[in-house]
């Protein structure tokens, strides 16, 4: 059996590698699709721990993770539309009207 | 499951991870993002989240990436026309990276625990309705809520309202005079 610490670093890599995506890429899509990664590596990280502790509790959470993981999916790509409609970019550093 | 099998599934899911954030296209990084989702629900079915990893591959790879998909689509965005250097920028969020990279590792690398033998009915639909249903029902009900107001909201965010093809491009808020004040601020 794999040992549980090498898939919580396994996680802890590819959340850094989905912060690395937010802090230098500058197009809102790919910005939202290393959240979306981010997301992701918590996920393993509940289900290894989850697994670990012998009790289904992580994967509900995980369940849940999903379900927000949708509605922000949804909500922030209606988002972009909207801001791609009014700007005719999708670059984050163009979009500053909240920015102070 | 095997180390392997790990080791072959973590780097798959490691290099197309890279791969999203470093690709110009935004198609290839969905692409990319793609095989690191298929990578994540293979090992979450090999730690026995049988129904969670299905779960992963069908919401993930088959609803929200094709939302992505059109999204992408409808904005026209297959080129993407390149970002300016920003080095600085690019140079300290790598050292920052590399700092939590270090941090993360030294706090899991020790993790004592090592994965407890369990039923076969782990990770079954079963055992995880019985918990949604029972301990988390309070939790499921309001994600159903949730879910409701995040359709609406979209709808309500996404539309075109009337009046939005007169304004002409960059003149946000031409209509509401705070906004107006804050752009010449």
């Amino acid at each position: 059996m794999t040992p549980v610490s090498y898939y919580l670093v396994l996680g802890a890599v590819l959340f850094a590698i989905g912060v690395a995506g937010v802090i230098m890429r500058r197009n809102l899509i790919v910005i939202f699709m290393s959240i979306e990664i981010m997301l992701n590596a918590v996920n393993l990280t509940l289900v290894a721990l989850g697994r670990a502790l012998g009790s289904a509790d992580g994967q509900v959470m995980v369940f849940f993770v999903m379900t927000v993981g949708a509605a922000e999916a949804a909500v922030g790509l209606a988002i972009i539309l909207a801001a791609f409609r009014n700007r005719h970019t999708v670059n984050a550093d163009e979009i500053g009207l909240l920015r102070w | 499951m095997g180390v392997g099998v790990f080791a072959f599934l973590g780097t798959l899911a490691v290099i197309s991870a890279l791969g999203v954030i470093l690709q110009r296209s935004p198609v290839h990084s969905l692409l990319a993002l793609v095989a690191t989702l298929l990578a994540l629900s293979g090992l979450m079915i090999g730690l026995g989240a049988v129904a969670i990893g299905f779960l992963q591959a069908i919401v993930y790879v088959g609803a929200i990436m094709v939302l992505f998909l059109f999204v992408i689509w409808l904005l026209n965005l297959q080129r993407d026309p390149g970002e300016p250097g920003r080095l600085a920028v690019k140079f300290f969020g790598a050292i920052a990276v590399a700092a939590l990279v270090a941090e993360l590792f030294a706090f899991f690398v020790r993790a004592p625990m090592s994965p407890m033998e369990t039923s076969s009915s782990y990770g079954s639909v079963d055992r995880l309705a019985d918990l949604i249903f029972s301990r988390y029902l309070v939790a499921f009900e309001v994600a159903s809520l949730m879910l409701l107001v995040a359709v609406v909201g979209a709808v309500a965010v996404a539309r075109r309202w009337p009046g939005d093809e007169a304004r002409p491009n960059g003149a946000v808020g031409a209509d509401r005079p705070v906004l107006q004040q804050a752009r010449r601020a």
